[in-house]
């Protein structure tokens, strides 16, 4: 057996919902300290590609090798945000704590090492000031970086953004794409991030993947992206 | 009074296994409203008046037969809303009111329709003898007991469900053992409670609580202390002016969701 150098491989992939194939002989890697951006129209299957690579999924074919020693659930998720968290009363400790959940299996509390792991997370987004307020009186930002300490709590060497600046304003989007750019560049964290924000989204990543039909697929640089028709036809008049 | 009224033997069982439901009704309930499920207790209530008129017209134990069955249901409406085509909402209407129509169709065929039905309904406080007591009790510990020890997995999935299934919490689990403990409670209240009435357990002092507590932990405190203190003085309310216990009770939470809604505004 060949030896997956990469952090994650996907090779000849096929993903649909419904019985219906929306993405098919999808090959790429993803190297340990990648910022790789995911883009594509609604239905082009982006979100069902990370479920997949969560393993919520099941591929209708091809394979998702990790590397060794690495694990599915070594995955910092950040979901989008989901109705139900509009209102809900979580403080935000309570939270990020719960990242933690993952890892706990049966065990029924929190021990100190679960808390000094949400505790770090927390400091590393700058949001150890905000620990004992309610998560829902919070602003979208910090809202969403709440959700990345909590995906960091889970997992930290690769962490996979699921639409995480829907519904940010322009100043709380900037800031949002320097904190990934931070975790990424400085501490080597892998980013996967899935984004209708195109321009925001391409700004700092090193990688593309362009998902919409075999014949409007793409993976490679970032630089070469923006070279491509493709590239140029989505981005429009973006950039 | 207070000695008064607990010099009834009946009554005391009937406060016993009261509050004990009340506060498995309110901790399950937290998460169940905020999970946009509020309406399952209603169904579930339901399909135990289905199950307990058809225990009563074969001679049998009316807790033996409803609780399994109604932990049948419980376990088949989350698997119809999670998966299906029927949404949640429109899949606890059509197995509460199938329920119901079979019970009432078994009770007017044998017994007929007579105050034991009624007492189903709306409840009443003479429905526990002893030996229900000890099941009651026994069967509130253990939902309490998983409760505290499912706490903080509960949080979890109620929160974000998909990241918690993402990072390998088995959410599927922890969301059956949800419904099988409100099963159980729903059961166990709905006969002081009344079928129409004991939904009222779940929802109210969620609801109460979320007006003014921030917390996760403190909503469910809030609650849980709310739905005790209503259910108190429903019982005492129910015996002083000599109104039905259920609706009793029901209107005291009522009023504290009121009290609670303008102290959440006054903020």
């Amino acid at each position: 057996m060949e030896i997956t150098v990469s952090l994650l491989e996907i090779k000849d992939l096929s993903l649909g919902y419904d019985g219906k194939v929306v993405v098919s002989g999808l090959n790429f890697t993803v190297e340990s300290g990648d910022y790789l951006c995911v883009l594509g129209e609604n239905g082009s299957g982006k979100s069902t590609l990370i479920k997949a690579i969560l393993g919520l999924k099941s591929a209708y074919s091809g394979h998702i090798h990790f590397a060794d020693g690495f694990s599915r659930r070594e995955i910092g998720y950040m979901p989008q945000k989901t109705n139900i968290q509009r209102d809900f009363p979580a403080g935000v400790f309570e939270v990020v704590l719960s990242g933690c959940q993952g890892a706990m299996g049966l065990k029924p509390f929190y021990s100190r090492d679960e808390k000094k792991r949400a505790l770090a997370a927390m400091e590393r987004l700058n949001i150890l000031h905000i620990k004992n307020e309610c998560y829902r009186d919070l602003s979208g930002g910090q809202q969403q970086r709440v959700l990345l300490a909590r995906a960091l709590a889970s997992a930290d060497k690769l962490i996979l953004l699921d639409e995480p600046t829907t519904a940010l304003d322009p100043h709380a989007t900037a800031e949002f794409y320097r904190i990934i750019d931070g975790l990424n560049r400085e501490e080597g964290v892998t980013v996967i991030t899935v984004s209708h924000d195109t321009a925001g989204a391409l700004k700092s990543s090193t990688k593309v993947l362009h998902l919409g039909g075999r014949e409007s697929l793409f993976f490679g640089d970032t630089k070469d992206y923006i070279e491509t028709k493709l590239g140029r036809n989505f981005l429009g008049g973006e950039s | 009074m207070i000695l008064e009224l607990f010099s009834y033997s009946f009554i005391t069982r009937a406060f016993i296994v009261g509050a004990l439901v009340s506060l498995c009704a309110s901790l399950l309930g937290v998460s169940l409203v905020l999970k946009r499920y509020s309406m399952i207790g209603d169904g579930l209530s339901h399909v135990s008046f289905g199950a307990m008129s058809v225990a009563a017209a074969m001679n049998l134990a009316p807790l033996a037969v409803s609780v399994p069955v109604v932990l049948v249901a419980a376990f088949l409406l989350l698997r119809l809303s999670e998966n299906s085509r029927i949404k949640g909402d429109a899949a606890i209407a059509l197995i509460s009111s199938s329920a119901l129509a079979i019970g009432v169709i078994v009770t007017s065929l044998t017994t007929g329709l007579n105050t034991d039905v009624c007492n189903y309904m709306f409840g009443s406080v003479l429905a526990m003898t002893k030996s229900d007591v000890v099941l009651s009790v026994v069967l509130c510990v253990t939902v309490i007991f998983v409760f505290i020890l499912f706490y903080n997995k509960i949080f979890a999935v109620t929160f974000d469900e998909n990241f918690s299934r993402a990072t390998g919490v088995r959410a599927g689990l922890y969301n059956t053992v949800i419904a099988m403990l409100t099963a159980v409670t729903i059961v166990l209240g709905m006969r002081i409670m009344g079928a129409l009435l004991i939904s009222s357990l779940v929802i109210f002092p969620a609801l109460s609580a979320m007006r003014v507590c921030r917390r996760f932990k403190t909503v469910v405190v809030c609650a849980a202390v709310l739905s005790l203190v209503c259910f108190f003085a429903g019982m005492v309310a129910s015996y002083v002016f000599e109104t039905p216990v259920g609706a009793s009770v029901v209107v005291m939470d009522l009023i504290v969701f009121g009290v609670f809604f303008l102290a959440g505004r006054r903020r």
